[in-house]
């Protein structure tokens, strides 16, 4: 065995962090000067490998910190604190099209950081690593609840924060592959929001019933979230990715039940015939089918389906009537919804309705449409299933990696500053009784 | 319809809403209202809320009214199921903030910056066991801590906290494996950090209180060190070869290791497990460790006709006509005294060939190591081994030096180990001062042992 070798030290803090937080990763006694190649490996859920890489160079004092110091080449290059996490892509010889979801999120993603003696680019399964350390990341903080949801036909999950509480509340919805999804959540719940993750596509009801969901079933998952006693009923929000902007927008401005503190529409559009169900605003999407474009790859580009976005006041959601504050996340490399369109004239829509004081825009060049939280590996593309189309199509998402997982964090701390202003920020209560 | 939450900041009024569903009250949409409040309460958040016993962490408050008297509390249900709290006094500043890392606290358990006071500073409730100490036997599971904010300093216990979060404080770093020892004799557990290997090995023992206390061997290995938690008061030894030869097994049960470097093996001990640490060191024909650190050091080694363990023994007996200070605890520190002044007593320390590092308090009232050092230090100094000697003495500082954070025990009940009586030991050192001890010490002895076992001299450079 090298005695060199031996003693070069590795250590990753903190060592258990939730996704959201950064890592200091640090290479020690090495030799001064010496190449070493710095790697993560995790092994997801359904049994894909991902890795990601950096070339480094030791210092004069033999130590690499990932935080300070540029990896020169690899997944990616520069001074990147966290870009063992955001690179990581699935180990050559993969299945296409893949993407990394965590469906247990009570458990934490491991993650194996290993170095290298020299700069490897390939085979690290038959290389022995000079030192590896596990580092975990958690969508749930200690001492967040996750609470199955499933009254007045809801199929939901609560997460809540620790702490008695009052904590203000959050609908969170994402797009049209349905299922329920929690991470996000979860996650929004280590920051102080009871988050209700709602399945409002792929219900059990749906499921048993073939038909689809309707306002009612968003109205009862806000009553039900209003009415637990560790919620501030006066304060929930509502995010929603993709067709979750949708419905958020749907629920937002039309709803008589629903009344919301805050709004947050990543990757969506207002575009949908404005009184139609939930069915009618799919079917809608689905006419237009026929304007999917395909680009050289065959993957399939979803983001004409709304375009030219319409002038006919009964095709938008007015967002000229919206009362509380809304937060736009947009890529603009998104190819699978017109996003950055939509924002431009919702923009208009408000200047003109006088409300545009409640809107912010936050727009990233060369982001794509799965605006995540922060350090998710970018996926360009992967294969997706939505619930109207049976078969599972090469999807076109967009974005380059590195602005993609730029934006990413930039878009995550602004939402948390978004949110947490707009549902902690009243400390001057009014007091009303109906005793 | 209830009345679910009341806050009462001390500047406000008492806040409190309840409001009636927005549609029709049926008796199952009354069933299922539930009372709403208007009030925000403030936000706290600990970062990392998961650590390592080691690691820092910062508490913060917001969304607080500006000026506003809180107390920050934390509180732990051990093991043994006795609750420890401890809590500082503040007040919130301009944009109601408290910062723990930041502020001072005005009274509590600790006061001023004390950015770890919450951990450091921890005490048994009101009301509980006397005389008791918090060990977690347990390390594959965390130290759960609940950190809470309330209204106002004094009485602040009254009411419900006006938030709280919870923190995960760990022995073992994730990748870390626990495995039980039995073989050749001896018991114990090792700890093996992830990746690889080759790595430094170390033999990790407590003092006289026996039992297997895993923790300190569970956070070597989270620091890189394949470490080796050893048991060795269990055992009825007849004669010396026999224990001596049950410490060298352990030993090289680490360096025989297929992860461990052989030539970097050290010894770690506590009170009675510094004793075998420099009694090996000094004596053992079959085991050469690389270093040895030696906390709360003991060099009480009469005549060589018995076992460390039996020494032991003899001892404790000779200690029952110890001191005992006007609160009924025992103090050794005097008796032991007597023993080692005497010369054919003590352990020939200038036989010792490697690093030694001593780390020992000045207000050690169990044993009394600031003699023990002197005596080392002279006797090293005598064979021309003063160069190998490394050592830290802190005032205030009690005999049980532990990693930082632990809260500091000046006295506890203490099982005697022949007579099975029940004393309350004094240990010495004062709360801050001790604690501090702690903290310097520990980053001190991980550097030490980082310079000799993972970077000795003989590392070659190759081109």
């Amino acid at each position: 065995m090298d005695r060199k070798q031996c003693c070069v030290k590795l250590s990753v803090q903190p060592s258990r962090g939730l996704m959201d937080e950064k890592f200091i990763v640090l290479v020690q006694n090495a030799l001064p000067g010496s190449q070493l190649t710095i790697r993560a490996l995790h092994q997801c859920e359904d049994g894909h490998s991902w890795e990601a890489f950096g070339h480094y160079t030791a210092d004069t004092t033999g130590t690499i910190d990932v935080s300070e110091d540029p990896s020169i080449r690899g997944t990616y290059s520069g001074v990147e604190q966290m870009g063992l996490l955001w690179s990581l892509r699935p180990i050559p010889g993969s299945k296409p099209g893949l993407r990394m979801r965590k469906k247990n999120i009570q458990t934490p993603m491991e993650v194996t950081i290993s170095v290298y003696q020299g700069h490897q680019t390939e085979g690290f399964a038959d290389l022995v690593p000079l030192s590896g350390v596990v580092v975990e990341r958690w969508y749930m903080a200690p001492g967040v609840r996750r609470i199955p949801v499933t009254e007045g036909g809801l199929t939901a999950t609560l997460f809540l924060p620790s702490g008695p509480g009052p904590f203000p509340g959050l609908l969170d919805l994402w797009g049209g592959g349905g299922q329920l999804v929690e991470y996000r959540a979860a996650l929004l719940a280590s920051h102080g929001f009871a988050s209700m993750a709602i399945d409002y596509l792929t219900s059990k009801f749906t499921m048993e019933t073939g038909k689809m969901v309707d306002n009612q079933y968003f109205e009862t998952a806000y009553r039900v979230l209003q009415q637990h006693p560790q919620v501030c009923g006066s304060k929930i929000a509502m995010i929603g990715l993709s067709f979750g902007t949708s419905m958020t927008l749907k629920m937002a401005i039309y709803s008589e039940v629903i009344k919301l503190s805050a709004a947050v529409c990543i990757s969506g559009s207002h575009v949908q015939p404005v009184e139609g169900s939930v069915e009618e605003i799919m079917g809608f999407f689905q006419k237009n089918a026929g304007k999917t474009r395909f680009n050289e790859k065959n993957e399939a580009i979803w983001r004409d389906l709304l375009l030219p976005i319409p002038t006919d006041p009964s095709l938008k959601a007015d967002v000229g009537r919206l009362q509380c504050p809304l937060l736009l996340v947009v890529g603009e490399d998104d190819q699978n919804w017109p996003a950055q369109e939509s924002a431009l004239d919702i923009k208009e829509m408000m200047a003109r309705a006088g409300n545009s004081h409640l809107l912010t825009v936050l727009s990233y060049p060369n982001a794509g449409h799965l605006i995540e939280p922060p350090y998710t590996p970018h996926a360009r593309s992967s294969t997706f299933k939505t619930v109207e189309i049976q078969e599972k199509v090469m999807c076109l998402w967009g974005g380059q990696t590195v602005e993609h997982s730029r934006a990413q964090e930039d878009a995550w701390k602004k939402i948390l500053f978004f949110l947490r202003e707009n549902l902690y920020g009243d400390r001057n209560p009014t007091l009303f009784s109906h005793l | 319809m209830s009345v679910l939450r009341c806050f009462s900041f001390s500047r406000g009024a008492l806040w409190c809403v309840t409001r009636p569903h927005l549609q029709e009250c049926t008796p199952t949409s009354r069933r299922l209202l539930s009372a709403m409040t208007q009030v925000v309460p403030p936000i706290l958040s600990v970062t990392p809320c998961r650590a390592l016993v080691d690691e820092k962490f910062k508490v913060l408050v917001e969304n607080l009214p500006p000026g506003c008297p809180v107390t920050v509390r934390s509180l732990h249900h051990s093991e043994d199921k006795d609750d420890w709290e401890a809590y500082g006094h503040y007040v919130s500043d301009h944009s109601g903030v408290v910062s723990v890392s930041e502020d001072l606290s005005y009274g509590g358990t600790y006061t001023g910056k004390e950015p770890m006071g919450l951990l450091w500073s921890m005490r048994p409730v009101p009301g509980s066991r006397p005389g008791l100490r918090l060990r977690k036997m347990n390390v594959c599971t965390p130290m759960l801590v609940t950190i809470s904010v309330h209204s106002g300093h004094e009485g602040f216990r009254d009411q419900a906290p006006l938030a709280s979060v919870l923190t995960e404080r760990w022995y073992m770093a994730p990748g870390i494996r626990r495995i039980n020892i039995n073989e050749q004799g001896v018991q114990g557990t090792l700890f093996i950090p992830p990746g690889p290997g080759p790595f430094p090995g170390l033999l990790d023992m407590w003092g006289g209180g026996g039992g297997l206390l895993e923790s300190r061997a569970a956070l070597l290995a989270s620091h890189g060190y394949v470490s080796l938690a050893l048991d060795y008061l269990g055992f009825d030894q007849e004669s010396e070869n026999l224990e001596f030869k049950y410490f060298e097994t352990a030993f090289n049960i680490i360096k025989d290791h297929p992860q461990v470097m052989p030539d970097r093996v050290g010894i770690f001990g506590l009170s009675l497990g510094s004793l075998v640490a420099v009694t090996l060191a000094a004596y053992s024909t079959i085991v050469k460790p690389c270093c040895i650190v030696c906390i709360s050091c003991n060099h009480y080694y009469p005549a060589r006709g018995s076992t460390v363990t039996s020494k032991f023994e003899g001892v404790t007996r000779q200690l029952s006509k110890a001191r005992v200070n006007e609160d009924n605890q025992v103090i050794w520190k005097d008796v032991a005294l007597e023993f080692i002044t005497d010369p054919s007593n003590i352990a020939e320390v200038g036989r010792i060939n490697c690093p030694t590092l001593l780390v020992n308090g000045c207000d050690d009232q169990n044993w009394p190591t600031v003699e023990t050092a002197e005596d080392v230090a002279r006797l090293m100094r005598e064979a021309g081994k003063e160069h190998l000697l490394s050592r830290l003495a802190y005032p205030d500082t009690g005999h049980l030096i532990e990693p930082p954070f632990s809260p500091h025990f000046r006295a506890t009940t203490f099982v005697m180990r022949s007579s099975k009586e029940k004393v309350i030991l004094l240990w010495g050192g004062q709360t801050k001062p001790h604690s501090d001890a702690q903290e310097d010490s520990w980053r001190k002895i991980l550097s030490f042992l980082q310079f000799h076992l993972y970077c000795g001299p003989n590392l070659k450079a190759k081109i």
